[in-house]
């Protein structure tokens, strides 16, 4: 109980706080939204950008885009393999660049310098309702992916290679998601907090080496997420013989 | 509902799920069919058309060069069958300047040999006929000779 009161009395940071939005019976955090807004609104200016004059010579932002499309299509095929790692590929780029641009606009964007009512802005991954629709949707699209490649042979893969794996396969298809979306909910928050508190305590200097490897979890967490589900569909879509 | 009211916030928490997660979803969603159209589809065929274009060159290449390599192979064979060509005739010629030679060399041999053989015939003969004229005139002198020791006896 003196670590609730603590914790809710720290004047720098609003754990839990959310800045509600209530429309007819529903109510949303309102932060999360906005955040997200702003950052995927940025991300599609600079793709918008970057596409507009597509030359076979590249140059300048679209020598970016090319990479990043290239770095995105080379983990799908590792990951999901020749075969139908086009199918795939938009929905791990997007998933890459969703965590990834929320994950480094949390942590580069000075947001505490808006005020809200409510709660603060930050990185939307940090909220465990986005954690958990990303999570769920890589669960659907590989459910999806396997029966859509396989047909009903996609449940072959639960008895693969003995009978004996069933229960743990039926347990995987609730510790993936699970996994999924509270290791990167855990990751931002954790590192949203450090940053904070360390913020809170000693403001000079001290957090800037804490926000660097904030920025390294970031990025790497974006790339776990992104890895891991194109892994999973892989899984899913991977032949038995 | 105290599960998920950790850290002790009035309403809300850290743990608390509502109709965020399904509009995320949504968005998400969303941003990937945007994503596709304005990304990862223009980006990919550009892509893929600079990357088509260079495989073919670099086959367009190796063709040239494999092709350059025959004719390179062809030509070395054509020059060596020249060359050899080239030493059979320079032999071939050789052996006829040379028996050319050794024919001009005996035609003259002989016939330097018959003008010599000639010429000593016809020094033979005109000893001979020399000698016989001598021989005559011996005769003749020695005739007078005893013809005069008879008359003036």
């Amino acid at each position: 109980m003196f670590l609730n009161s603590l914790l809710t009395n720290f004047a720098a940071l609003e754990v839990g706080q959310h800045l509600y939005w209530q429309i007819g019976n529903i109510r949303l955090h309102g932060q999360v939204f906005l955040t997200s807004w702003i950052l995927l609104g940025a991300l599609l200016v600079f793709i918008s950008l970057g596409t507009k004059k597509m030359e076979n010579d590249p140059k300048g932002l679209q020598n970016l885009l090319e990479f990043l499309w290239d770095y995105i299509r080379d983990l799908a095929r590792t990951q999901i393999g020749e075969k139908v790692y086009r199918d795939w590929m938009p929905f791990i780029g997007t998933l890459f660049l969703f965590v990834f641009v929320s994950n480094w606009g949390g942590a580069l964007i000075p947001w505490r310098l808006i005020k809200l009512p409510s709660g603060e802005l930050g990185a939307p991954t940090a909220d465990i309702n986005t954690t958990i629709a990303l999570a769920l949707l890589v669960s659907l699209s590989y459910f999806y992916a396997g029966l859509s490649n396989k047909g009903w042979r996609y449940f072959e893969y639960y008895i693969h290679p003995t009978p004996i794996m069933l229960p743990f396969k039926i347990l995987e298809d609730f510790t993936k998601p699970l996994s999924l979306s509270f290791r990167l909910f855990g990751n931002i928050l954790a590192d949203e907090l450090v940053v904070g508190v360390l913020v809170f305590l000693v403001p000079l200097i001290l957090p800037i080496p804490v926000m660097f490897l904030g920025l390294f979890t970031s990025a790497i967490q974006a790339l776990i997420f992104a890895t891991l589900a194109a892994y999973y569909i892989g899984e899913a879509v991977e032949e038995h013989h | 509902m105290l599960a998920f009211n950790f850290f002790g916030a009035t309403e809300g928490g850290l743990f608390d799920i509502n109709a965020t997660l399904p509009l995320m979803a949504i968005q998400v969603v969303a941003l990937t069919y945007i994503l596709n159209s304005l990304f990862f589809k223009p980006v990919g065929n550009v892509v893929e058309k600079r990357e088509k274009f260079v495989s073919n060159n670099i086959i367009e290449a190796k063709n040239k060069l494999s092709e350059v390599k025959k004719l390179e192979a062809d030509l070395m064979t054509q020059l060596q069958s020249a060359r050899s060509e080239a030493q059979r005739i320079v032999g071939e010629a050789e052996n006829e300047s040379d028996k050319l030679y050794k024919e001009a060399l005996e035609l003259a041999n002989n016939e330097a040999n018959a003008s010599k053989e000639k010429a000593r015939l016809e020094i033979e003969s005109q000893t001979s006929a020399a000698r016989d004229q001598l021989s005559k005139q011996a005769d003749d002198l020695s005739e007078l000779i005893v013809n005069r020791l008879i008359l003036e006896k």
